[in-house]
This record gives structure tokens, sequence and C-alpha cells, in this order.
């Protein structure tokens, strides 16, 4: 017998529905089954990782983080956090921005307390790559205080102060 | 083409063993997760999105002006047979994942000895990969590491100073390096001692997989190591780390298979005699008695008891004997009993050819 939706594939899901107390009988395959009754058949894809993440990020939510604050969805991609919250995966890259406030404790659970460390893109991490230089500078420009090197100092000074008006 | 030569050869690069330290480790991967900024992740487009991002992707691989790139082919998913696509799985050069689809915006690029692939819109853009055979780490990430500053001098990334790289599942986040080795590890099998260090090892951060990474079984004493955490730390401390880490695992092995040959040399010897016996004479074999047996054999042939065999010739054959593979060779689909008989086959060739 083939599927009553897609008469393609052969049903293997015997699906009774109840309408206003009509009884409605189907023969359907896994896959129209599950787009209609939102049952999941693969019980292995309901603790993968994506899975499990999704719950994840669904406790945190609960404990933490005012549900009123939860914008309803990211202008650039329209993904809701209760989407994202199902799939265990964000829409965009701006829904790292969007909410940010969710994503912080599962993110602090995944991987510890952390910032980047690693590689910066040379493009669109231009700013990134001038502050860490900013950085190295003031701290040269500190030891060459605590050594009486003025001179050194003054240029450093001026090599920062040129690099900070960059950032603007 | 080269996509036709590495389908069509079963040999890529890090099957190559040519000779050394490469017993245990059998191959090396970095992969990097890049994403394009403000552009939806692969799993929200469609048709229609998917076609500009890829063809984005398509302008910064031609424009970039880098020789491993030029070497490379790229191939959308909607010109591959479903059996191509498993192949590249197979190889290690796609994830099953991404070979499961025939969506014309997903695609592969690789060079002609499968060292160097980038698969385009699985779960995140771009995922650049390296695979070495043997311990090289370091390597990978350099050979990869040239190929996203090529790809960025054309690319926005999705990049965000406190996060790092930002990727379709936070998991990936920040370096968006997963760094993986493959190791063979019998003789903590045989000791009973695998599943110890194998718990100890989730206690330090890493993950370990099966033969084809998330979800797959452990077969044939095969496993993945790979990192878990990839925020917070350098790309350069992530791989000495995961190195650190399987040198002593590495130590373990060599320490047991040298106490396994001197205290049971007759019980070692005739396994590993058995396993030669049953591959060179079975008319049927499943790929998972295959494995298991090969790795027996594999291990044979790392403590000098099978003489005439190379690792390179053994990596192969695990892949050759993997369904894809099997029916690539004949031509056609077979059924389950069809390629038991076909494995056996070029087993028996193969083994009994080197010998």
């Amino acid at each position: 017998m083939y599927c009553d939706e897609c008469k393609k594939r052969p049903a293997s899901v015997h699906l009774i529905q109840v309408f206003n107390g009509h009884k409605v009988e189907s023969h359907l395959c896994e896959e129209c089954a599950s787009q209609k009754s939102g049952f999941i058949f693969d019980p292995a894809n309901q603790f993968s990782i994506p899975n499990l993440l999704g719950s994840m990020f669904g406790n945190f939510n609960v404990q933490n983080v005012p549900t009123t604050a939860v914008p309803s969805i990211c202008p650039n991609c329209g993904m809701n956090f209760m989407d994202i919250r199902k799939i265990g995966k964000l829409g965009c890259s701006e829904c790292y921005k969007v909410y940010e406030q969710e994503l912080e404790p599962s993110l602090r659970r995944i991987h510890g307390n952390s910032q980047h460390l690693g590689k910066i893109p040379l493009r669109g991490g231009e700013k990134v790559l001038i502050k860490k230089q900013i950085e190295v500078l003031k701290n040269q420009l500190q030891d060459a205080v605590r050594e009486e090197q003025y001179e050194k100092a003054a240029e450093i000074r001026d090599s920062v102060k040129e690099m900070e008006g960059r950032l603007d | 083409m080269i996509i036709d030569e590495v389908l069509n050869n079963s040999f890529v690069k890090w099957m190559d063993m040519p000779e050394g330290d490469r017993d245990i480790v059998v191959s090396s991967r970095v992969r990097l997760a890049r994403n394009l900024n403000k552009i939806p992740f692969p799993h929200l487009l469609d048709g229609n999105s998917g076609e500009q991002c890829l063809e984005r992707i398509r302008q910064a691989w031609q424009n970039a002006d880098n020789e491993v790139l030029s070497s490379m082919d790229m191939v959308t998913f909607d010109k591959l047979s479903t059996l191509d696509r498993l192949i590249l799985a197979e190889k290690h050069l796609s994830s099953p994942i991404h070979s499961d689809s025939n969506l014309p915006f997903k695609a592969i690029l690789v060079n002609g000895d499968g060292s160097m692939s980038v698969m385009v819109n699985e779960e995140d853009h771009l995922r650049l990969q390296c695979l070495l055979p043997g311990l090289r780490l370091r390597e990978c990430y350099t050979r990869v590491e040239e190929l996203d500053d090529k790809f960025e001098q054309n690319l926005n990334y999705a990049f965000d100073e406190k996060r790092g790289y930002l990727t379709s599942c936070p998991t990936n986040v920040g370096t968006g390096m997963r760094a993986s080795l493959m190791l063979h590890l019998p003789a903590l099998q045989m000791a009973g001692q695998i599943n110890h260090v194998l718990q100890n090892i989730g206690q330090l951060g890493l993950v370990v997989r099966g033969l084809y990474g998330e979800g797959s079984e452990v077969v044939g004493n095969f496993h993945q190591l790979s990192n878990q955490v990839t925020l917070g730390q350098t790309e350069e401390d992530m791989c000495n780390y995961l190195q650190t880490i399987t040198e002593r695992i590495v130590e373990q092995e060599r320490l047991l298979r040298e106490k396994l040959q001197t205290d049971m040399k007759y019980h070692l010897e005739d396994k590993i005699g058995r396993a030669y016996g049953i591959l060179s004479n079975a008319r049927l074999i499943t790929s998972e008695e295959a494995l298991t047996l090969l790795s027996d054999v594999r291990l044979g042939v790392d403590i000098g008891f099978l003489k005439g065999i190379s690792l390179a010739s053994l990596n192969q054959l695990m892949v050759e004997v993997r369904p894809a593979h099997l029916q690539k060779r004949v031509g056609k689909e077979m059924e389950p009993v069809e390629r038991d008989i076909k494995r056996a086959e070029v087993i028996k060739e193969k083994l009994t050819r080197v010998k």
C-alpha cells in the first residue's frame, strides 16, 4: 500500500486522528506522517547533539532569563528563539547579537567562561587587530615609563593615539 | 577533471604511509568552520538564497590567486550520483550528512590527492579541511589556514571580537576548529583497558568518535580523537594539547603491544594468523567482520609478524571494502549479499597478491 499523501513511498504508519468527534484514518509513510502529526519517528534523532543542545538553551532560558526580554524574531534571518531551542542551531551570524543574553549561559557551559583567543580575520577583524596592537603598545608604554625612557614613551604614546584614531 | 580522479582512484593522500612512526596514528585532520556575515546559515537556505551563497563562494575561489585553490575542483551535489557522494564520505573527504543531500547549492571543493577539501553549505557555509597521514596536526593547520586566508580575502566572514568565528552550532564557535586524529588501538582493546582510557579522555575535554565521525560506531579498533572546546584557546594550543594527550595514549598502546608480544606471543600470533586466514579464504564477508579482522592483520604488520603487506595497502583496503566503493568498482547497485561476495573477492585478491 502506498502513502495516502505523497502516493510515492510505501505506507508504514496507520494514523488515527479525531477531529470534533470524527475519526479520520490515514495510511502514511514516515515522512508525511511526521509532517502531519509532528511525531518524530527516529528515536536516535531525539538524542542527537543539536537536540540535546536545544534543550540546554531551554533550561537556561527558564531559569535565568526573563522571557519578556526575548525579542520575538531575529530581524536578519527571521529565526525565533523557540526554533533555535528546537534545532540547536542559530539562524545567522546576527542571531549571536540578538540572542546574546539567552545564549550566554549555554556558551559558558559548552566552552567555559571564555573569550576568543584564536585567529582573527584581517577582513572584518581590522578593529580587533588594532585593539590588540594597542594593548601591546600600552604595555610597552608602561615598561618605557618604568625604565624612565621618556622619549621612547612619547613615541609609543603617539602611535597609540594614532591607532585609537583609526578605530573611530 | 580532478573530481573524477578522486572518485575513481581509491587511493587518497591520508592512506599514504611511507615508513616510520605511523602505525598507531593513522591520520591527522584539521577542519575550520567559517560562515559569511549576515547570510543565513545553510539549514535556512532555500534554492534561491542557497544559489547566491554558493555563487559568492565560487567567486571567492575563482578570484583567489593561490596555487592550492587553483588545483582544486568544485562540484555541486546535484551533479554527483548518490553513489559518488557516498564515495567522498567513505574517503573522509565529505561528511556522511553532507553526502546525504543532492541539493544544487551543496558542493565540495577537492584537490587531486584528497589532502585538501572544502565542504560548501554543509552545517556551515564553509568547512575547510586538510587530511594527512600520520601525526601531522601542525602541518594540517598551516595548510588549512593558508586556504582560509585566501577565502577571507574575498569573503566577509561572520566574526565577533568576543565569540570569534560564528558558526551555525554554538559548539563550534570561537576558532571553529576541529582537530582530529585517527588512532588504531588494538592492544588497549585486547588488554581490556580501552574503555578506561576513553572515559578519562572525556574528562580531559576531548571527544572520541568512531571511524566515520559523529554518531558512527567504533569498528576495527579505530578511534577518532578530537578537541571538544573551540573557544578560549588558540588553534596552536588546541593542536598541541591534542597531540600531547595522543602521545600518551600511543605510548600506552606501544607498551601493551610489547607486553602482548612477550607474555602472550602464541595467543597474539594465533589471533593474527586466523584473521589473515579468514580474510584470504572467505567467500562472503560483511563490512564489520572485514574491518575487525583487518585490524588484527594491521597489528600483525605493525609488529612484523606478517611480512610483505604495506600499511598503505591496508588503509586503502579499509575504504575499498565499504559499500559505495564496492558498487563503484562493479559499476552497479548491489544487494548486501552480493556486496559481501564482492568484498571477500577484493580482500582475497589484495592480501594474496601482496603476500
